[in-house]
């Protein structure tokens, strides 16, 4: 059988990084729990920091370059992803935002994802459901219902691990379940995606208003 | 195959010298610059369409004219022409007065613009861009085809009995090349009237461009025009000479770090290993230009990005110099060499003239005399006949 195929979204920046820490706790612990059903997990990591040279080209002008379309091709492929950042100034850090920012909002429809965040304090706490969280419903991605936070005092305390252990259930439930490749398979014509997306099944579809009218047809707009 | 330069007429701050040319500077300088290119051997020349600053070209026809009478030999086009926000009307009549003008030295490149403030200044909303742009067409098309037209659609006021002047020069309309990033749309519009398709090319990788050209050649064949390998391609580009690739690319470094549309992002070297932009010696600029037909089969026109980001005159003539004498004449061989048996060339009116009138005479429209109104039935002409097809009045 096939493994599930992992991808690590790490924002973390320094190394050690307390951001990385919490991502592959999460990731070894998918792994187990997959183990424990009889399936495996490929992971493949992106560490953002990697990514930083070609930023400035992404947010300039969405010129992708080597790093960035290697992170797209596995987020293309991934069944799951975790995507962990540090918090500064009460937001998820900037190079985690603009990295999501920046790919193509057809990638991650329907992928399942494990929210993670580091802070150095509590109050930072919301961060992952208030902020990372609606950036990942406009992705039309699947937040899995824990996130994981951790600021400096959660480290000691055993009640970080239950929470990685219960997200890491949930992420692979939601792996297992198939629900990102049945959306792709079943229902992914109800999307609206533009030629050379992440959305983009190859096909250009003639049978479409549109195409109609660009071949001398009459335009007809739809009431919505 | 076709040669040329296009120009998006924007007024840069060059970041070398300091200085932003005036206006009429700027108008000056690319009538000189155009008329460079016809000099150095080039085939066509091509100016954007912009209603904003830092542009200059909002009348493209009124420029192509004035060029026109002082070049003897040069292809005038647009790249490109809004067909979103300019009345199909006023596209048909002022493009075949240009054809008229320039004895069909010129086509026309059709683009939607990528401004949205635009389209309300002219009256229309950007949502609608692409139908504007497919409707827009569907009646000009018509409108150079067809001495009296009647039509209806969404976007504006009905036509009854309406007759485009002048009539297209020799009876053939001008030659339309679609022009599109990554609508597939605009490429199926261009196969189904055969007409030509235009890949901006810069900016996108090489798989992008792929796929959209190849869309375009199926759909061309698909519609009985030809085979896939016989429809029009042209190809956007962009490049800087120098006589070593290092020397090049440090002359060019600092347009293209503060040039608007990637300064400050991606690296000169990044950008040109991953898009069109040959930035290096002659021999460099060659061996990427021929590289492109790897992907886009042979095609027939290639237009390269010369005079932006702030690029003063002087250089830009010193470019045009190399490119002519330097790169020009191979190109021109190695193509020649390398195209496909039945390759079509691109088209000129005198060609055109010769496929829609075998004996080599176009038609030459005399208006009858004048009825006062032309919506009253009958045709306005003498040679044509025409029947009244809407509701008489």
């Amino acid at each position: 059988m096939t493994a599930h195929r992992l991808v690590v979204v790490n924002a973390g920046t320094s190394d050690p990084s307390a951001t990385r820490m919490l991502a592959d706790r999460a990731a070894a612990r998918v792994t187990r729990a997959a183990g424990e059903v009889g399936e495996e997990v490929r992971i493949d990591v992106v560490d953002l920091r990697q990514l930083l040279p070609e930023l400035p080209g992404a947010l300039a002008s969405r010129h992708l370059g080597e790093q960035f379309t290697r992170a797209v091709d596995l987020l293309a492929q991934a069944d799951g992803v975790i995507a962990a950042g540090p918090v500064y100034a009460a937001g998820p850090s900037g190079l985690f935002t603009s990295f999501f920012q920046v790919l193509d909002t057809d990638l991650l429809i329907g992928k399942p994802v494990l929210l993670a965040a580091t802070a150095g304090t509590a109050r930072h706490a919301l961060v992952v459901d208030g902020e990372m969280r609606s950036m990942f419903a406009y992705l039309r991605a699947l937040p899995v219902p824990t996130s994981l936070f951790a600021a400096s005092e959660d480290w000691g305390d055993g009640a970080l691990e239950g929470r990685i252990e219960r997200a890491a259930r949930e992420l692979v439930l939601l792996m297992r379940s198939g629900f990102a490749r049945a959306v792709r398979e079943e229902t992914w014509g109800a999307y609206q995606h533009e030629f050379g997306s992440a959305g983009d099944t190859g096909e250009v579809s003639v049978d479409t208003d549109l195409m109609r009218l660009a071949t001398g047809g009459r335009y007809t707009p739809r009431a919505n | 195959m076709q040669f040329g330069i296009m120009s998006v007429s924007d007024i840069t701050r060059d970041p070398v010298s300091g200085t932003t040319p005036s206006e009429a500077e700027r108008i000056a300088s690319i009538v000189r610059i155009a008329r460079k290119a016809e000099e150095v051997g080039l085939d066509v020349f091509a100016i954007g369409e912009h209603h904003n600053p830092p542009f200059f070209s909002s009348a493209p026809t009124t420029l192509l004219a004035h060029i026109g009478a002082l070049t003897e030999r040069l292809v005038l086009t647009t790249s490109t022409t809004l067909i979103t926000t300019n009345d199909p009307v006023r596209i048909a009549e002022e493009y075949a007065m240009l054809q008229h003008l320039v004895g069909g030295r010129m086509d026309l490149m059709l683009g939607r613009g990528n401004t949205a403030p635009v389209y309300p200044w002219f009256g229309q909303d950007i949502r609608q861009g692409l139908p504007l742009a497919l409707e827009n067409y569907n009646l000009l098309h018509r409108l150079w085809r067809e001495d009296v037209v009647d039509f209806e659609g969404h976007f504006r006021t009905p036509l009854q009995g309406f007759t485009a002047t002048p009539r297209p020069l020799d009876g053939v309309a001008p030659f339309v090349w679609h022009g599109s990033i990554r609508t597939p749309e605009i490429a199926e519009q261009a196969a189904y009237y055969g007409n030509g398709f235009f890949a901006n090319h810069i900016f996108w990788p090489p798989e992008h461009t792929k796929r959209m050209v190849d869309f375009y050649r199926q759909r061309f064949e698909h519609y009985g025009h030809g085979t896939a390998g016989e429809a029009i391609v042209g190809l956007g580009g962009q490049l800087f000479l120098g006589r070593t690739s290092q020397e090049a690319r440090e002359r060019f470094r600092p347009y293209f770090n503060a040039a608007p549309v990637y300064g400050n992002g991606p690296t000169l070297e990044s950008f040109s290993t991953q898009t069109p932009l040959s930035v290096g010696s002659p021999a460099e600029v060659i061996d990427k230009t021929l590289g492109f037909r790897e992907y886009a089969g042979d095609y027939q026109r290639q237009l390269f990005l010369m005079d932006h980001a702030g690029l003063p005159e002087s250089l830009v003539m010193e470019q045009l110099e190399m490119l002519g004498s330097e790169v020009l004449p191979t190109l021109r061989a190695e193509t020649q060499a390398r195209r496909a048996p039945g390759t079509p060339d691109a088209p000129t009116h005198a060609a055109r003239v010769a496929t829609q009138f075998p004996d080599g005479v176009g038609r030459q429209v005399r208006p009858l005399a004048n009825r006062g109104d032309n919506v009253t039935g009958g045709s306005p002409y003498e040679d044509s006949e025409f029947v009244a097809t809407y509701p008489t009045l």
